[in-house]
């Protein structure tokens, strides 16, 4: 009996027929590509891309120098040299990251008691040479002058469960 | 044609540029038609995959056949050091010639063909078994072990579906009498069902006609019957050591005899250009280039189709669905129908 069912099954091509009717089904569901440079998906706001340094309204740096991003940095990704200012507070001199060494952990940002080094959701930048990922202090303060608009934007959407 | 220039260049020189320019007429459709089947194997593979397909080159990756055709043209083209130079570049033309020539006797319409041969389809059975001698040579001549085994593999598969496929043309050799194409479709536009779908020769020969089918897919060495490109086993089999246009020609050969087949199935079991619908009804009723162009582009379908569904055969079992399961069925087939003709139950009597 089993066995004339096997050859029911053989001659009327049965289990081709159901492959076939499954490739047809595939088919003709809906496609799930994103097109991505036309199309994006959307970003949480606590995406960790592109690092920036913040200012405030006045335009005066956050950054104290407290040196603890660099402290916890696990990729040893930030250097930082400090001085002080006639004024008696702490600026830094210089304010390194290297994109190649970070890995994007965001512990930097939790560390900083002045919310002045944070991760922008910004993840389409590159560099076309070498040292082109090395970013300067000038470099992150202008990213975070160009994307103070976003950034802040993705802090108050976070605020309330920090 | 010829005749016009014939008058205008003179008997001999009239004749001979009359023909190469029919010839071309028959040839560059068939190109762009094959250099489309491409992207639609690619798109619709894809979309059976879940996923888009090529789509980036022109609206909807339309012009993807000429981007892929201007980097074939451009690759460099390699001649391994150990490869007999004379027999490696031969293998491709000879394949692509053997595909190509076949067109010469199928006809797309009543009235249009390149050349109305009485004995087409034995004209067809010997080139296209010639075409093997293409992937022999190009196997040999690569001097690869990969390419050898696929050349052997092809071999041996396309000599054993031939015999299925030869038989499924006996049946309908049998019931139309003829060796011409068009009498075959013209005799399947008559019968006891009055030149509906039902009259066409797949009904009363079903058994051969999906024989025919899937032989016909083997033949081409199309999924799930490629072991002799089998690329997770042997690369890319008979060309792996192709590349840049000979390579091209390899493509251009496989969907070009792809084209054919399914023209050829068209035309022996699916009434070639003849209506599906009763002729009352105006134009969707009448025989026209149309309706073959449809049928072949749904056989197309098929092939694709299967390609995405099916795993690949092992080589064994090849060779054993073909000896063991279609030769018999189909001489079986061939005794019921010979029986059935000269029986009084015979749907053949006109």
């Amino acid at each position: 009996m089993i066995s004339f069912k096997k050859f029911i099954k053989t001659f009327f091509l049965t289990e081709l027929l159901k492959g076939l009717a499954l490739t047809w089904k595939v088919m003709l569901r809906p496609k799930p590509t994103i097109f991505y440079p036309e199309e994006k998906t959307p970003i949480s706001p606590r995406f960790r891309a592109l690092h920036a340094l913040r200012r405030y309204p006045n335009g005066e740096e956050r950054c104290i120098g407290c040196k603890l991003c660099e402290a916890i940095c696990p990729a040893v990704a930030i250097t930082i040299d400090i001085h002080e200012r006639d004024d008696g507070t702490r600026r830094t001199t210089r304010y390194d990251i290297d994109l190649t060494k970070c890995i994007f952990c965001g512990f930097c940002e939790e560390a900083c008691p002045v919310d002045a080094i944070v991760e922008t959701p910004i993840h389409e930048y590159h560099g076309e040479k070498r040292g082109d990922l090395f970013y300067t202090k000038e470099m992150l303060l202008a990213i975070g002058d160009k994307y103070e608009g976003i950034i802040a934007k993705a802090k108050e959407a976070d605020h309330k469960y920090r | 044609m010829v005749e016009f220039f014939q008058n205008l260049l003179g008997h001999d020189l009239g004749y001979v540029i009359g023909y190469v320019i029919k010839a071309l007429v028959v040839i560059i459709p068939l190109t762009l038609v094959v250099a489309y089947v491409t992207l639609a194997e690619r798109r619709i593979l894809g979309f059976m995959h879940a996923r888009i397909g090529a789509n980036r080159v022109g609206p909807f990756g339309l012009f993807q056949p000429f981007a892929d055709l201007l980097k074939f043209v451009f690759k460099e083209i390699i001649t391994p050091t150990k490869a007999s130079s004379g027999v490696f570049y031969l293998a491709p033309a000879v394949i692509l010639i053997c595909a190509l020539a076949t067109w010469a006797v199928v006809p797309f319409a009543p009235d249009l063909y390149f050349t109305n041969v009485n004995a087409g389809i034995l004209y067809v059975t010997a080139i296209s078994s010639l075409g093997i001698y293409g992937i022999i040579l190009a196997g040999w001549a690569g001097n690869s072990k990969y390419s050898f085994l696929g050349g052997i593999r092809a071999t041996a598969q396309m000599i054993s579906y031939e015999l299925a496929m030869g038989f499924g043309i006996v049946g309908v050799l049998m019931v139309s009498g003829s060796l011409s194409f068009i009498d075959i479709v013209n005799d399947q536009a008559i019968g006891k069902m009055h030149g509906s779908l039902l009259s066409w020769n797949w009904l009363p020969m079903f058994p051969l006609f999906l024989i025919y089918l899937i032989s016909g897919v083997a033949e081409t060495n199309r999924a799930p019957f490629d072991v002799c490109e089998g690329e997770s086993e042997i690369v890319a089999g008979f060309h792996v050591e192709y590349s840049g246009t000979p390579f091209a020609l390899f493509m251009l050969a496989e969907y070009a005899s792809m084209i054919l087949v399914s023209t050829l199935t068209t035309i022996m079991f699916l009434g070639g250009w003849l209506s599906p619908f009763p002729t009352t009804w105006g134009v969707l009723g009448t025989a026209s280039m149309a309706w073959l162009v449809v049928k072949v582009l749904i056989l197309l379908f098929g092939f694709i189709w299967y390609r995405a569904s099916f795993p690949r055969y092992r080589y064994d079992q090849i060779m054993r669905l073909g000896w063991k399961v279609f030769l018999p069925i189909t001489l079986v087939w061939i005794f019921v129908l010979g029986a059935w003709m000269v029986s009084p139950l015979s749907i053949w009597n006109y």
